[in-house]
């Protein structure tokens, strides 16, 4: 017989409660199919509220639309830390001084008033988005009382894209005060940085402005409860994460140049 | 089934109008496991592509008067075209996309127990964006100017200025381009599979409880998340350096082929900091998954559990955290402070720990257990063989002052090709010899195995050419034979002392002959694999429901064949136990399947459930 080097019982004892059809399996919160929740042997009695039936699609499209934000936030890292590189990057002239030319951009005043517009979209999209979610008026529709859901939440919907729309107009109307100014993407290292950044996050902001334009389609096509729940909720999760992200970058951009 | 057989008698009667839309949906299904094939497929064009360039690149050097047939002479400019689409197609479209994209596509959600990916569509959509980055890719050659010539790094200032040489102009954009789609696709698919492993999993399917492919995968899917963004803004801000008049990555002074560069100051080593950081996680998401595979394949054949099992997940994880601490070891010649050479070469040692304790698992779990000598076995030993040979020269080369003078020398492309590209491809043979009666499975008829007399021809040639191939390039590479040098003999001109009368690298000449006639040799190995691949999907032996004795839930009967997604009398699917219980005994040995409820529990069950409460 062959030496074995490895223990037999690798496993720990698990509890399972035999009455509740637990087949000793150990328990895992799985998902799916064609239940509406749970999935294969899902046991819907003991499972923590958020993670069972009619919403577990819902927390599969965040947690897909976290993934893809954490990847997102390596991007806008990346980005960060070649304007901290390229900021105290300098070279040595002919008479071996050390010359660093970095000029600071002047950023234009109006970005503030911007910044104050993405933060109040974000708030309209977050009462949109909890708009959705309101138990008594989920109750209505499931009872057939026509959408009051997509009623409630479209008014804060279409204000979160005319806001973001404002901000993006803003963006733009920065842009044209520094051109005046003759400030151009290429200009120096610093405007390098500062047409790449706010450019990047625009570029971000108005594929957040068509994932509300399709959420706002959505609320008006959809007839499952669930996929406009789904549409708002991720392009609101998608919003936040940009006004966060435009916090960060324009205390960058003021600050830290 | 009826729907089916009425498309059939369409066919029939209008061939033309039901087949394209049977095409149709069978190029463009959200299918996980037809989009699995679709990047098996992908991967093998690309394999073969990325083949004959080596040998054209290994033929070149020993005999740089060759003319390539419908071509000319090979200029030093088309050899480094041929690096860069060699080293590009290889570790992109082979090595990152099929262990990953194909295999994971394959068989993870069977090994998890699901029925489906996380976002079938999105899936869809990765692959077809690789397949576009590919297509750009493959024209790149064809363009004014040629493919782009940098290598697979593509280190500025050249890559950053369009005149700076042949293939730096439009082939040099095209080659960015097609990096950037191949970095979005392969986040996108990253995130289908880390979605699905955490939350398709079916009942008793534990963290604990995951096979270590699927660990593999999801640990690899982590590295893509974090790597691959950082590549895309790298090339994003190449692309401006090139065509928007910035400075990111050029620094002022700078004369490229007659050009004077005064912009910014840019840092060229900022693209190293920037792409290194991506490529360093790069090489583990290549070969964690055949690092997982292997631990559960000489499991399987040694019939023994894996040893250390909770070690082996800890080792995965831990592996994937220290490969993105190391990307600085690929600089320590390109101007970094000494201590932060100091720092890398340190984490960069530090790898050797998990990495041994994989392999001490590995022999662990053979040692002694008389395995089944099968050829996905073999294969996976041969990954042992590979990674150990490859792994030792590993921590040489993490000495920042023995890597000054190895640097960019054949050493270097001995140890990558071992270690990644060698053990790498051994662990996709051992998947597709071991998965292949899963990937033939229809529901009419069982899967069919692969020929074990070829397949072991197969093995055995494939290792010989592979240790011929790259073991003498230690030797070269330490006699100071550079890489990236289009000829090494009868150079004209004032480089000529790199040739035989001239007797700087005279002795190594001999190596490099030995080293073509190998390759050439292990690129005719391969001929076995594709036959036996034609052969086998036609005729080959029919297999049995689960052929090596797996105990992982892809063997499970309600997967294999696998159902189709509008089935809906599939009977439901739970883990019960960890992977690879395998039990030896005097006359030989048992196992108990994932999948296999316990019996004691059954009775329990029945008992506590017909006993109804009065």
């Amino acid at each position: 017989m062959p030496a074995t080097i490895t223990p037999n019982k690798t496993e720990q004892e698990r509890k399972r409660r035999v009455e509740d059809h637990d087949n000793g399996s150990g328990r895992r919160p799985p998902t799916d199919k064609r239940t509406g929740g749970g999935g294969d042997n899902d046991n819907w009695n003991d499972r923590p509220h958020g993670r069972r039936g009619p919403y577990e699609r819902l927390h599969r499209y965040r947690m897909g639309i976290f993934f893809a934000l954490a990847s997102d936030l390596m991007f806008f890292v990346a980005i960060v830390s070649t304007f901290f590189v390229n900021q105290s990057t300098g070279h040595f002239d002919a008479y071996n001084h050390y010359v660093n030319e970095w000029l600071p951009t002047t950023i234009p005043p109006i970005l503030w008033l911007n910044t104050a517009v993405l933060l109040l979209s974000s708030a309209t999209m977050e009462i949109a988005r909890r708009n959705m979610f309101r138990e008594t008026d989920v109750m209505d529709e499931w009872l057939g009382l026509g959408k009051p859901i997509t009623r409630r939440a479209l008014p804060w919907l279409s204000a979160t894209i005319a806001l973001g729309l404002l901000f993006l107009a803003g963006q733009w109307t920065a842009w044209r005060q520094l051109a005046v100014q003759h400030i151009f993407f290429k200009t120096n290292q610093s405007s390098h940085f500062f047409y790449l950044i706010t450019g990047v996050h625009a570029i971000h902001l108005f594929l957040g402005i068509a994932a509300l334009v399709a959420a706002f389609t959505g609320l008006y096509v959809s007839r499952q409860l669930e996929n406009r729940q789904i549409l708002v909720d991720g392009a609101a999760w998608y919003w936040h994460a940009m006004g966060i992200l435009w916090l960060f970058l324009f205390a960058l951009l003021a600050f830290f140049q | 089934m009826t729907p089916r057989s009425n498309t059939r008698q369409n066919t029939r009667t209008d061939q033309t109008r039901a087949l394209s839309p049977k095409l149709y949906s069978l190029l463009f299904t959200t299918d996980h496991r037809i989009i699995g094939i679709q990047y098996l497929i992908l991967a093998l064009v690309s394999v073969i592509i990325g083949t004959l360039l080596s040998l054209l690149m290994r033929v070149h050097l020993v005999w740089p008067d060759w003319p390539l047939p419908l071509h000319g002479p090979i200029l030093p400019e088309d050899y480094l075209a041929l690096v860069t689409i060699h080293g590009t197609i290889m570790l992109f479209f082979v090595l990152t996309t099929a262990p990953q994209a194909g295999f994971g596509n394959l068989i993870l959600p069977a090994q998890i127990g699901a029925r489906s990916m996380a976002f079938p569509t999105l899936n869809a959509a990765s692959f077809w964006l690789t397949a576009a980055a590919l297509l750009i890719l493959l024209g790149s050659p064809f363009v004014p100017g040629g493919a782009a010539i940098s290598g697979w790094t593509a280190y500025p200032p050249l890559s950053a200025i369009p005149s700076a040489g042949p293939g730096q102009a439009l082939g040099m954009d095209l080659w960015l381009v097609s990096i950037a789609l191949f970095a979005i696709a392969s986040t996108a698919s990253s995130i289908n599979t880390l979605t699905t492993i955490i939350r398709n999993r079916c009942d008793g399917m534990t963290w604990e409880r995951l096979p270590l492919t699927v660990w593999g995968w999801f640990t690899a899917a982590l590295l893509s998340i974090i790597a691959f963004s950082v590549l895309l803004a790298a090339i994003l801000l190449l692309l401006c350096d090139r065509h928007g008049g910035t400075s990111f990555f050029l620094p002022t002074g700078d004369l490229v082929n007659g050009v004077l560069h005064h912009g910014g100051n840019g840092s060229p080593l900022l693209w190293l900091h920037l792409f290194w950081f991506f490529g360093h996680p790069e090489v583990y998401i290549a070969i964690l998954p055949g690092m997982g595979l292997t631990s559960m394949l000489l499991a399987n054949f040694s019939h023994r559990r894996v040893f250390a099992y909770r070690t082996m997940i800890a080792t995965t994880l831990l592996i994937g955290f220290l490969g993105i601490l190391l990307w600085g070891h690929h600089m320590f010649v390109a101007g970094l402070n000494p201590f932060a050479s100091s720092a890398f070469s340190i984490s960069t040692m530090a790898i050797a720990l998990p990495a041994a304790a994989k392999v001490l698992s590995w022999f662990a779990t053979t040692w002694r257990s008389r395995p089944s000598y099968k050829t996905p076995m073999l294969f996976a030993l041969g990954f042992v063989s590979l990674f150990i040979t490859g792994g030792l020269t590993g921590p040489i080369l993490a000495q920042p002052i023995l890597d000054e003078y190895l640097h960019n020398t054949f050493f270097v492309i001995a140890h990558f090709h071992l270690i990644m590209a060698m053990a790498g491809i051994f662990g996709l043979y051992a998947a597709t010899y071991y998965w292949f009666p899963l990937i033939t499975a229809t529901r009419t008829r069982p899967g069919r195995l692969m020929s074990e007399p070829l397949g072991r021809l197969h093995f055995w040639t494939t290792l010989i050419g592979a240790y011929a191939v790259f073991l003498p390039m230690h030797l070269t590479g330490l006699a100071g034979e550079p890489r990236h040098y289009a000829q090494l003999t009868g150079i004209p001109g004032p480089g000529g002392y790199l040739s035989p009368t001239g007797a700087l690298l005279a002795h190594t000449i001999s190596f490099n002959h030995f080293i073509t006639y190998a390759a050439i040799f292990l690129a005719a190995a391969q001929l076995p694999f594709l036959l036996n691949l034609a052969r086998s999907l036609r005729k080959g032996e029919p297999s049995s429901d689960n052929p090596w004795h797996a105990t992982t839930l892809e063997w499970h009967p309600a997967l294999n064949p696998f159902p189709p997604s509008s089935a809906s009398d599939t009977p439901e699917i739970s883990a019960y136990r960890s992977p690879c219980q395998y039990q030896s005994t005097q006359s030989g040995f048992t196992f108990q399947p994932q999948w296999i409820p316990n019996p004691v529990d059954q009775v329990e069950i029945k008992e506590a459930t017909s006993a109804k409460p009065e």
